[in-house]
């Protein structure tokens, strides 16, 4: 494991690609994350998160690059029962109830939680008895969400955790996370929301077409892509001076309209307003995280051109 | 072997209990009613009772071994293979908990079928009952990995006519059915190099006293042999493309 003593090294992802046919699913990711931390993938759908979560859990080969986790291979951490994973898809098996769902999971762990302990903290207890055939999608999914806790693991990758819940489950959930966050795990989790992503992770990683577009705490992350945007009619302004002012991030020209991009579109606003009084079908909309991905990837993070080549 | 997953395993099927009954029914049924009015015939120089006893024993246990190793293709579909590979779970101890399963279930059948010959006049001796089953569950092996490489080739909507096509082809190429295509020449060499006829010659074996000639035991390792790296390969690339 020589090559992957980059530290700090609880999990090291090193120049890893894959690609489905065509489609080049993730383009040569390096990442490193350090014990207990909580980090968010955050994208829109076809970024690469469920194929980078594959990957690390050893679900998908590498065309090239390497995962190491805890200095070992994907398939390596999964025998010594180190990683958990929700994985996004897939149905319960049959036949059994959820406790004995869990309980089985349980016992091919080395050091599981108590089954009890498990079905309590990830919200199953109430219904431990019923058949997983017989359970609704919500429920389903927190059950997915016990099989991956139940192994006490060191590491736990969830792919979309809260995509079938509703906004209390979804509450339910996280307060679940932060306990597990709490006793020093590392999580991993994808999620296409900001939100999510903000209140949770200490580090969010953004991805958009299989790269990373930008590594950072989620405050600054929201501040780059979760900020909006003011649009207003202002024929012949002068751009510089538009970007001159506070909060804005950037400046954009369509027609006798002008777009300005915003970290903090109140202050902007009322600058905006106080400096060109003439500013007349003024709009603030929040930028939609597609919007902001475009902007981010366009901005020189990545070439323009793989914009159309992926979907 | 992991005793607690393969407890949960078992768990699973016994509650599958339209298959058990199904599985079980028609071996005995058949026999009942195919054997009552030839109680006192004989084929293939021993009993009819006899041979048509070995025949649905036959039927029966290749039904549960094979379903056993297919039902695997339901595994894979709910995704529940992808969620076992993140766990300690190794390989040989998923297959092996199939394959217990559809032994267990085997012998089931066996003793519900045995138990049938018996009530129509079989009579056997403790030597003559242990080299039947005996000789019937190593005729199994081959099978039972022939259900788990279907099991990695199907989806669970064309595991029935899957299972059902190949085991019933086995089942009367082999003579479980009470009747044998072919007594000489190529056909009957073909038919002698199945290892269902050799499931169905169990009975006729034991009578005679002794064990399989030399020819039944290379068949079933041959069978063995093939298909076990078959049956690696579809579990190897299912795992390295999924």
């Amino acid at each position: 494991m020589t090559t992957h003593d980059t530290s700090p090294g609880a999990i090291v992802l090193s120049d890893l690609s894959k690609s489905y046919g065509e489609v080049r699913a993730v383009k040569s990711i390096d990442l490193a994350i350090a014990p207990g931390e909580t980090v968010a993938l955050l994208g829109p759908n076809g970024a690469g998160k469920t194929t980078t979560i594959d990957l690390m859990l050893g679900l998908t080969r590498p065309d090239s690059g390497t995962v190491s986790l805890f200095g070992m291979s994907p398939t390596e951490a999964a025998a010594a029962g180190v990683v958990g994973g929700m994985l996004q898809t897939g149905s319960l098996v049959d036949y059994l109830s959820v406790r004995e769902l869990v309980t089985m999971v349980a016992s091919l762990y080395p050091s599981p939680l108590e089954v009890d302990d498990a079905l309590a903290l990830s919200g199953c207890s109430s219904f431990a008895g019923r058949r997983t055939r017989k359970l609704s999608g919500g429920q389903g999914q927190r059950v997915r969400f016990a099989i991956a806790l139940v192994a006490d693991p060191d590491l736990l990758l969830l792919d979309e955790p809260t995509a079938a819940l509703d906004v209390e489950a979804r509450r339910d959930f996280w307060a679940s996370m932060r306990a597990v966050a709490a006793r020093g795990k590392t999580i991993i989790f994808a999620t296409h929301y900001l939100e999510e992503a903000d209140a949770f992770a200490d580090r969010v990683v953004l991805l958009a077409h299989g790269s990373v577009v930008a590594d950072a705490p989620p405050g600054e992350i929201k501040a780059r892509v979760g900020g909006r945007t003011i649009r207003a009619t202002l024929p012949g302004v002068d751009l510089d001076a538009l970007r001159a002012l506070p909060g804005v991030l950037g400046v954009e020209r369509r027609g006798d309209a002008v777009i300005l991009t915003c970290a903090e579109a109140e202050t902007a606003l009322r600058a905006l307003l106080d400096e060109f009084p003439s500013a007349a079908d003024i709009e603030v909309r929040g930028a939609g995280l597609e919007e902001a991905f475009l902007a981010l990837t366009a901005d020189g993070t990545g070439p323009t051109n793989e914009l159309t080549e992926v979907n | 072997m992991h005793g607690t997953y393969l407890r949960y395993e078992l768990l699973r099927n016994v509650r599958n209990w339209r298959f058990i009954l199904f599985s079980l029914a028609y071996p005995v049924v058949l026999y009942f009613v195919v054997t009552s009015p030839q109680r006192h015939a004989t084929f293939d120089g021993v009993a009819f009772p006899l041979y048509f006893m070995a025949g649905m024993a036959a039927v029966g246990t290749m039904i549960a071994v094979i379903s056993s190793g297919a039902r695997i293709a339901v595994d894979r579909s709910a995704g529940w293979t992808r969620q076992l590979r993140i766990t300690p779970l190794t390989a040989r101890d998923y297959l092996g908990a199939k394959v217990a399963c559809g032994f267990l279930m085997a012998l089931l059948v066996i003793v519900l079928v045995s138990l049938s010959g018996t009530a129509l006049g079989v009579s056997l001796s403790a030597d003559e009952w242990l080299t039947m089953i005996g000789l019937m569950l190593v005729g199994l092996i081959p099978i039972a990995v022939l259900g788990i490489l279907l099991g990695h080739l199907v989806t669970p909507d064309s595991l029935a006519p899957a299972v059902g096509g190949t085991i019933m082809l086995f089942a009367l190429l082999g003579g479980a059915y009470g009747f044998l295509i072919a007594k000489s020449g190529p056909m009957f060499d073909v038919i002698k190099a199945l290892p269902s006829y050799w499931l169905v010659q169990a009975g006729k074996t034991a009578v005679a006293g002794g064990t399989w000639p030399a020819e039944a035991w290379i068949v079933i390792a041959v069978w063995t042999a093939v298909l076990v790296p078959l049956a690696t390969f579809v579990y190897t690339r299912d795992t390295s493309r999924v």
